[in-house]
């Protein structure tokens, strides 16, 4: 129940916030259209760039967005309606489980607007590829927002905002096969990517979308479920230090 | 049957001691204040009795549960904060609604105290208007009926008025008492001594983390003589003039602050008068007598006054 109203309250929230979720699928667009056309002699895996990069980008709109929707439970520390969840007969999980539910549900709706955009771009796929990468624009989704409560309960004010996107967020984004394959990188950073959840839901998608991921699909899915089970256990956990 | 117990609550950060042995007991039904200047520790004592925050030693009780059962106490409280904790992208209703699903209320009941609710505190005509654009009071009033929807045993209301206009104090005050009277136990702070006076059944004088007095408003007046003398000095007030004073007929206490004496007298009327031929000429700036209240109370537990 305190679920539902917490992914209710999202989502009232989604829907009254229509131009700031437009203005989120922006830059992972920009992106797409202009790299996608800048490198479009690139060829990586054998298939076109845009078919390559597009779910990097649709990976690239998860990690800010579910992140973001993380760290801003400091919105509500802010502005005191934490308090008001705080002294409600819920548990901490059930509370950070809606709020993930929220941002898993946004950060659907933001991937398939990305991939429905990127097709007059040159992006083809099949409908049931895009069925399948459902479970990782969840799975991703949970992780990063997950984490989002984390550092959210680490920073506990805005000031540290910055410091969370430059040193884990960007990072991880360029370590994670989104735009270019992760064998690319210098050697000694190509183990790195085996940390980055970000790299098996990209990976994933890519694999269900285009066919053609570098590892096996089914693999990414578990490594996202293990990162997702960590990350919501780690968010839940420092709910109590907000 | 006691509505909230608090037995030996200590608490201290950062090296300062917030609260020492706090302890009382608050009866079932009853408006019970916690009277204090701002630092006395009454919004720490809140977040303990609230389950908010741990206490480093001590026992309490709220509602029949130790505040370590956190869920089963928040079950059956109500809680309105100092600041506002509305969230103000959504609507009145919508905050209400938020609220009664949170406390697992069913639909048809939801509906019923939500529509009651507003209602009550004469905001149904902006139910579906977004808190943004509420005004200070507005949103106070929301948060007193948002607090009530679940029918919580004990309310607990940090210094509910403050900073209002006169007029939503007055509607917040009415509301509070209509509260009473259905039966909820009201646990309020306060640093406004008419407040206290004019809403609570009992009073705890509380400063610099320790309960100083507890009482019934009519006996912690009683307990004082029956006037009070405020003598107001040019300059500092001297050794020999408090002797003098207290050496005046009737006199039961003298205490002093600075450039202000405060004289408990039985009979102020006969007081006065000598003021001026034991004192020196040119000593008395202003003399003002009254009937004793919670301020004098105050004073005279603890030699400074609340606003000080």
């Amino acid at each position: 129940m305190a679920i539902y109203v917490m992914w209710l309250r999202e989502m009232k929230r989604l829907v009254r916030a229509k131009s700031r979720f437009l203005s989120s699928l922006v830059m992972p667009l920009m992106f797409l259209a202009f790299l996608g056309s800048g490198f479009r002699e690139v060829n990586f895996f054998g298939t076109s760039y845009i078919s390559f990069l597009t779910p990097g980008i649709a990976g690239m709109a998860v990690i800010f967005s579910s992140t973001f929707a993380g760290l801003s439970v400091l919105w509500d520390r802010e502005f005191g309606f934490l308090k008001e969840i705080a002294v409600a007969p819920v548990r901490n999980v059930a509370v950070v489980c809606g709020r993930i539910a929220g941002s898993a549900t946004t950060s659907i709706l933001q991937a398939m607007a990305i991939l429905v955009l990127a097709i007059p771009l040159g992006f083809s796929t099949k409908p049931q590829g895009v069925l399948l990468s459902i479970p990782f624009i969840v799975l991703m989704a949970v992780t990063f927002t997950g984490m989002g409560l984390f550092f959210a309960a680490i920073i506990k004010d805005f000031h540290g905002f910055g410091l969370v996107m430059n040193f884990v967020i960007f990072p991880l984004f360029f370590l994670s096969g989104a735009i270019f394959p992760v064998s690319n990188l210098p050697s000694f950073l190509v183990p790195l990517a085996y940390f980055n959840p970000l790299f098996y839901g990209v990976d994933g998608l890519r694999g269900v979308l285009t066919g053609r991921g570098a590892t096996n699909p089914i693999i990414d899915l578990s490594a996202l479920v293990v990162f997702s089970i960590v990350t919501v256990f780690a968010g839940a956990k420092m709910f109590d230090r907000l | 049957m006691h509505a909230v117990i608090a037995e030996d609550i200590s608490k201290s950060y950062d090296g300062i001691q917030a609260l020492r042995g706090v302890t009382f007991r608050v009866k079932k039904g009853e408006v019970f204040g916690l009277l204090g200047p701002n630092g006395a520790g009454k919004t720490t004592l809140t977040a303990i009795l609230t389950t908010l925050l741990k206490a480093d030693s001590g026992y309490a009780e709220v509602a029949g549960f130790s505040v370590e059962e956190k869920l089963k106490v928040r079950e059956r409280i109500g809680v309105v904060f100092q600041e506002p904790a509305l969230d103000t992208k959504l609507t009145a209703r919508e905050n209400l609604e938020f609220h009664a699903m949170l406390y697992g209320m069913p639909k048809k009941e939801r509906e019923e105290k939500i529509e009651k609710g507003l209602e009550l505190v004469g905001l149904r005509n902006w139910a579906d208007t977004l808190v943004e654009k509420f005004s200070g009071g507005m949103k106070r009033r929301l948060e007193m009926a948002r607090a009530f929807i679940h029918r919580p045993e004990v309310l607990f209301l940090d210094e509910p008025t403050l900073g209002l206009d006169v007029q939503t104090r007055r509607n917040i005050w009415k509301y509070i008492r209509k509260l009473r009277d259905e039966g909820v136990t009201v646990f309020m702070t306060t640093h406004y001594i008419e407040e206290a006076e004019k809403l609570c059944d009992t009073v705890a004088i509380m400063d610099r983390g320790k309960i100083v007095k507890i009482g019934r408003v009519e006996d912690l007046k009683r307990g004082l003589g029956e006037d009070t003398i405020y003598v107001e000095f040019f300059g500092k007030v001297m050794e020999e003039e408090l002797n003098t004073l207290r050496e005046l007929d009737g006199v039961k206490e003298v205490l002093a602050s600075d450039t202000t004496v405060m004289i408990l007298t039985s009979n102020g009327d006969r007081i006065i008068p000598q003021l001026f031929s034991v004192l020196s000429e040119g000593r008395v700036k202003a003399v003002r007598m009254k009937t004793p209240d919670l301020e004098d109370v105050f004073v005279r537990l603890t030699g400074r006054r609340i606003a000080d």
